[in-house]
């Protein structure tokens, strides 16, 4: 268990990540400016060198990614963050670190795409968080704050994660949660323990075999080789899946939603209960590995499913892949930097009730 | 390995592989200065006993494989930031040694912003260019340093300045740089070449104890299948046509 501060601190959600991010012992942080996530580089140029933490800015997210290959390769603990458009330019790095087997924690702050897009908040970046988002058969490990406080925490289980499975790990969270400010309890200094790393190429004595970080094998025996042990590092990491559930016990409509929009959902579900429409949520913590065994056994329950994303609808497959079709799954977006609003989620939940009701009195 | 003879059936043992090379047979194309700039590195590492402090980054290109024959830790580097990579390894472990070793095309073409800011920053690495005026891994391609006129398969006319642009000196360029350290351009044509290129590299890697900023070799080398040359004719090729717009020499010598 991760010790915290006995008092809280009111931070923005950037910073509480920076901050929690040198708590959890950042030993490298390379990095490229970009809104809305410029203060996680800001805090930590002012706050990293005088504890132990290396700040760099990068030329460019490319280059920001692959000091992150060098430096986790070298043995570091190490991070970067950006939002959408440099997250792209990170994908080719991501696909080489999952390949080499390298840990290290991105944070992407979404913001509204495609394109250049808006500095707006969006969740536009799921599938390209979730599935992979370079090439080859990979997975990031995807953590999904929804409030500052998770902000921080996630930091460490974004660390943790990543070193005891040697994958890279995202904090997948968007504008408002990175500009808005909150009460945080912040994780206390040194709680998280070092993985000794073996692997690190940090100079070979003549006790052992050469270290080589690579993500070449050429021959395609070698390379199944190397996709098989990766598929059953991700069928471990299915035991690892996080979810938190809101007023399920008695629900009918089961709202399903990450991140801010989960916030939302949960304000909808004060406004649904006050009009009597029994409604509860599932709040995936982690997008990959996928909370699926716990959504299929709360669909069983509910009369019907309500997935709200601020996209055009990506987390809504895997929801229906869970569910698979045991009920009916619907969804509700706003795209582009909108944010959907309690009132019109409560729209959508009163029509999926009335719905309901309709079924109801025909069979 | 282990023990090493000295003498072979009377005859005396003047040459050897260095420890510090493994026991592989490299896969290089025959007459290719890859091999001989790979062997100069690790005799100067075991030189200076080093070995255990040495992390190098191999690149994308005909070298992938540098870590085959290299007896050190080395990574992988994607294709053209193994100068962001070594950035990286140097920046967490700043007393060990840290080398990149790039091809034209991954270091002047995919790579150039890369190697601009890297020695722009002064890193405390050993950047090792070799320019042999073509995509070697992929098939004789036009390289950012083919020559004007020379045929390549992207080039089948001949590179013409007025559709492909002018050949990039990347050397000349990077010594602009405060913080380029040592800048100097070496061949592997010849025998006297090939010690001079030693000197250099030894010379690099004494001045990165002192962290004064990056060292960056160039190394102007053949490619005899992409050329589609005997070794032979590619050294004479490359000491006619090369040497003229990539001649030899320092560009950025130490003052203290
Ligand atoms: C992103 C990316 N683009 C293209 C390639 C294909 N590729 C591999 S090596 C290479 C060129 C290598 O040429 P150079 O750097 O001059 O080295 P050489 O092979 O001549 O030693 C290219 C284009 C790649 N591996 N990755």
């Amino acid at each position: 268990m991760i010790a915290h501060d006995n008092e809280p601190r009111l931070m923005k959600g950037n910073e509480a990540l920076a901050e929690a991010a040198l708590r959890a012992g950042l030993q490298a942080y390379f990095g490229y400016p970009i809104t809305p996530q410029s203060e996680v580089l800001e805090y930590l140029a002012a706050e990293g060198a005088g504890r132990g933490c290396i700040v760099l800015q990068a030329e460019s997210e490319l280059a920001a990614i692959n000091m992150i290959f060098g430096a986790s390769g070298a043995g570091a603990r190490v991070m970067t963050s950006s939002s959408s458009p440099g997250i792209s330019l990170m994908q080719e790095g991501l696909s080489y670190m999952a390949s080499a087997q390298l840990p290290c924690l991105v944070v992407n702050v979404n913001r509204g795409g495609p394109g250049l897009g808006t500095i707006q908040p969006a969740q536009g970046d799921y599938f390209q968080a979730t599935k992979g988002g370079g090439h080859g058969d990979y997975h990031l490990i995807v953590l999904a704050p929804s409030t500052v406080q998770e902000m921080a925490d996630m930091v460490f289980e974004g660390f943790r994660l990543a070193e005891s499975y040697r994958n890279p790990a995202m904090i997948l969270a968007d504008g408002a949660l990175g500009q808005m400010m909150e009460k945080v309890i912040l994780p206390k200094q040194g709680s998280l323990p070092i993985v000794p790393r073996p692997w690190a190429t940090t100079g070979k004595p003549p006790t052992r075999e050469r270290n080589i970080i690579t993500s070449l094998f050429i021959q395609p025996e070698k390379m199944e080789q190397v996709n098989l042990i990766l598929q059953e590092k991700y069928r471990r990491l299915q035991g690892e899946a996080q979810f938190e559930v809101l007023e399920t016990d008695d629900a009918e409509i089961l709202l399903v939603a990450y991140g801010l929009s989960a916030r939302i959902c949960q304000k909808a579900i004060e406004l649904a209960r006050v009009k009597g429409i029994k409604t509860g949520l599932l709040r995936p913590k982690t997008l990959y590995p996928f909370p699926s065994t716990a959504l299929a056994e709360r669909a069983e329950t509910v009369e019907a499913i309500l997935t709200v994303e601020m996209n055009a609808g990506q987390m809504v497959e895997d929801v229906k892949l869970a569910v698979n079709g045991r009920r009916p799954v619907q969804f509700f977006g706003r795209m582009g930097g909108m944010i959907p609003s309690p009132e019109e989620v409560l729209n959508q939940i009163e029509a999926l009730a009335q719905g309901v009701a309709l079924e109801a009195e025909r069979s | 390995m282990g023990h090493v003879a000295t003498s072979i059936d009377g005859m005396e043992l003047v040459y050897e592989r260095p420890r510090t090379l493994t026991d592989t047979p490299m896969h290089y194309c025959p007459g290719c200065g890859h091999g001989v700039v790979h062997r100069l590195l690790m005799e100067v590492v075991q030189e200076m006993g080093i070995q255990e402090k040495t992390v190098g980054v191999a690149p994308v290109g005909c070298s992938v494989f540098a870590y085959n024959y290299m007896d050190i830790d080395m990574q992988e580097a994607a294709h053209g930031r193994a100068s962001a990579v070594a950035t990286g390894i140097k920046r967490i472990l700043p007393d060990r040694f840290v080398f990149s070793y790039q091809g034209d095309g991954d270091l002047a073409a995919i790579g150039t912003a890369e190697t601009i800011h890297t020695v722009n920053r002064g890193e405390n690495i050993l950047v090792v260019f070799i320019n042999n005026a073509i995509y070697g891994m992929t098939g004789g391609q036009m390289a950012p340093t083919t020559l004007l006129g020379m045929v390549t398969s992207t080039t089948p006319l001949g590179r013409d300045a007025a559709v492909m642009g002018f050949p990039l000196k990347m050397t000349e360029l990077v010594a602009q740089l405060p913080g380029a350290y040592y800048v100097t351009r070496q061949s592997v044509h010849t025998a006297t070449a090939v010690r001079k290129l030693k000197k250099a590299i030894r010379n690099s890697l004494e001045y990165q104890k002192r962290n004064k900023g990056t060292c960056f070799i160039e190394v102007v080398s053949n490619c005899p299948s992409g050329w589609k040359m005997t070794p032979k004719e590619s050294n004479d090729w490359l000491e006619k046509n090369m040497f003229p717009l990539y001649p030899p020499g320092d560009l950025k010598v130490p003052r203290d």
